[in-house]
């Protein structure tokens, strides 16, 4: 008992001390002959080398999935790449940094000019985008680790309706346009933020987002690769590129006999059959439909930028200095009991509340430029896929839609031409009798 | 048949020139940010310990099982206090170093009798970097005296997320990125101290 008073007291006095002292002065540090001040070790970050060993894992593991999708057309080949590329930038680099997020810095480099994108970073930015604008998707089919996981996982596909497979493909657009409105106002990474998988890369993490990776693998043993055509912002700006792309793979290796073997050949969709001569009047009429869209668009784009305007402030929402200027309001004004971290936080900086105000003022300002521009990015992209799924297009062979093609690879055992390249046949009629020439295709 | 062939010329041509200047518009592009980053820095994340309010999101919103975040002693600014109020739970029955005395979940705070001076002990405490999960707990305590005791990433750990997690959670946005080459962030007073001696 009196040992306890003795130690209550001495704490008491301590604290009296520095009440005495105003609580701003300093003990000082009593000089002790003998005794040197240790000083704290801080150790060095990951040396920037180690980044440029990613770079280059990239660029080989680009290279490869060129050569064997294009050149040597093996699926097998790609499917170890894959396994390789989720190993490695996956499971060993835990998932960071990869291309799909580099967007991210890219733009805040753009926006925020006290910030710099390093050259790794930017290496990954650029070099998959590049390869897909002359070889295709072959980035997605065996590099990217989100790609790879969901290809592993992509058992049992079925096939999506097209309405709502090309009605879901739009959600990458607008990801991306949310994503670059919320890297750009310097509010969050979005696409790491919610990241489906890096909590699998990681074996670790947050309950839900474990909940919400595993989620999307279930879906992904019946549909193909739900983040990559469904979620992903890169494969929002490689669909296009890949479009133009110059060296794009081919179902069959040489030319296309339409025997049809490989029509249920792509788990993702993205084999379309020849096209159906049209009638006159389905001419005229998608001519007419093409012509209103025209006229429509930029009709279509201003008002869903005006109405965009009002996504101001339930934007914000997500960036801190709103978020706290809301719950400091409502504390003041009696609409909410107690406090929280970040208002206590707050509070103690001593910062007047009219200036959080006026901050979050000026965000909502911010976001409400923000918010017009992703309204009218939006519009933009329904009103290109509707003029795109109008325009009249000519395909008299089988073949991979090279937008949403990932280059698997996995189409090419299907064809019999193949089977043939391969030697394991003699020619194409021991398999298939080619259709008659009026070509009956429904 | 003449007709068509011309016609996928043209395509091809069309689209070998959309590729060379979308090439070049990329490589511009890179260009362009490559010499941007030139001018601004590679960075990573940092504790800003005055902002640092010590709530304790820091242990559990890491991505590591074992937060990359970690209490520093600042020596030159510690007073080697007894009891010290980083170490020692406020309602502690012995000024002892057992478990149910100490402050530190993990009893990562090492207390070391160096030497009496005038009928008063005087004692180092250490940071076992390998024990701390960087709640903050001796930063509060700490706090009370000198606040030598702060909070930081540590750079061998931190696996350099894109977005990190406990920036995120954090309430007081203490998180923020800092120039690789400057990794750490003092507390001023700690600066200060630290400063102090390198010039006596």
């Amino acid at each position: 008992m009196r040992r306890q008073l003795r130690i209550l007291s001495g704490l008491a006095l301590l604290l009296l001390l520095v009440a005495g002292a105003g609580a701003q002065e300093l003990l000082s540090r009593p000089e002790i002959e003998g005794h040197a001040t240790p000083t704290a070790e801080f150790p060095e970050p990951r040396s920037a080398s180690l980044e440029y060993t990613d770079v280059a894992v990239l660029a080989v593991a680009l290279g490869l999935s060129v050569y064997l999708a294009l050149v040597r057309r093996s699926r097998r080949g790609l499917f170890l790449l894959a396994i390789g590329s989720l190993a490695y930038f996956g499971f060993y680099r835990q998932g960071c940094v990869c291309a799909i997020g580099s967007i991210q810095n890219v733009v805040l480099a753009l926006s925020d000019s006290s910030y710099g994108v390093s050259l790794a970073i930017l290496a990954f930015f650029a070099l998959p985008l590049v390869a897909t604008l002359f070889f295709g998707r072959t980035f997605c089919a065996a590099v990217c680790p989100l790609g790879a996981i969901q290809e592993l996982f992509a058992l049992r596909p079925v096939r999506v309706p097209a309405w709502l497979d090309q009605a879901l493909g739009l959600a990458p657009y607008v990801y991306l346009g949310a994503a670059v409105v919320y890297a750009a106002t310097g509010t969050a990474f979005i696409i790491c933020e919610y990241d489906p998988f890096v909590a699998f890369f990681r074996l670790s993490g947050s309950a839900n987002m474990l909940i919400l990776g595993a989620c999307f693998l279930v879906i992904g043993l019946f549909i193909g690769r739900p983040y990559c055509r469904y979620l992903c912002p890169y494969g929002a700006l490689l669909k296009p590129l890949s479009r133009l792309s110059r060296w794009h793979v081919r179902i069959p290796p040489e030319e296309c006999i339409n025997c049809r073997l490989c029509e249920d050949a792509c788990p993702y969709g993205a084999i379309h059959p020849p096209t159906v001569k049209q009638s006159d009047a389905d001419r005229k009429a998608a001519r007419t439909r093409l012509v209103l869209l025209l006229a429509l668009s930029p009709v279509m784009v201003a008002a869903a930028g005006w109405a965009g305007r009002g996504l101001g402030v339930p934007l914000s929402r997500l960036h801190p200095e709103s978020q706290l200027a809301e719950r400091v309001r409502l504390e003041e004004t009696g609409q909410v009991e107690g406090t929280t971290d970040a208002s206590d936080a707050f509070y103690s900086t001593g910062r007047p509340r009219q200036e959080l105000y006026a901050a979050a003022l000026a965000l909502h300002e911010r976001f409400s430029v923000a918010g017009m521009l992703l309204g009218g990015w939006v519009a933009l992209v329904i009103a290109v896929k509707l003029i795109h799924t109008n325009l009249r297009r000519q395909r008299t062979e089988y073949s991979a839609e090279k937008g949403n093609c990932v280059s698997c690879g996995r189409c090419f055992w299907y064809c019999p031409a193949e089977q043939v390249r391969l030697g394991l046949i003699e020619n194409v009629d021991v398999v298939v009798k080619r259709p008659p020439a009026e070509e009956g295709k429904s | 048949m003449a007709a068509d062939k011309n016609r996928q010329d043209r395509r091809q041509f069309l689209g070998g020139g959309v590729r060379t200047v979308g090439a070049m518009a990329l490589a511009g592009f890179s260009g362009f940010l490559a010499g941007q980053s030139g001018k601004a820095e590679e960075t990573i994340w940092q504790i800003d310990p005055d902002v640092c309010t010590t709530c304790g999101n820091c242990a559990t919103y890491c991505v590591l099982d074992e937060s990359a975040v970690k209490a520093v002693q600042c020596f030159d600014l510690c007073a080697m206090c007894d009891p010290c109020p980083g170490y020692f739970d406020l309602g502690h029955r012995e000024r002892t170093t057992a478990a149910e005395n100490q402050l530190c979940p993990t009893g990562a705070v090492l207390r070391t009798f160096i030497a009496e001076q005038a009928g008063v002990p005087r004692f180092e405490y250490y940071i076992e970097e390998k024990d701390c999960i960087g709640c903050g707990k001796c930063v509060e305590g700490c706090a009370m005296m000198n606040g030598s005791l702060y909070l930081q990433v540590r750079h061998d750990r931190c696996v350099n997320c894109n977005q990190c997690a406990i920036a995120v959670a954090c309430p007081s946005q203490a998180f923020r990125r800092v120039p690789a080459s400057q990794p750490y962030l003092m507390k001023k007073k700690a600066l200060a101290a630290t400063q102090r001696r390198g010039s006596s």
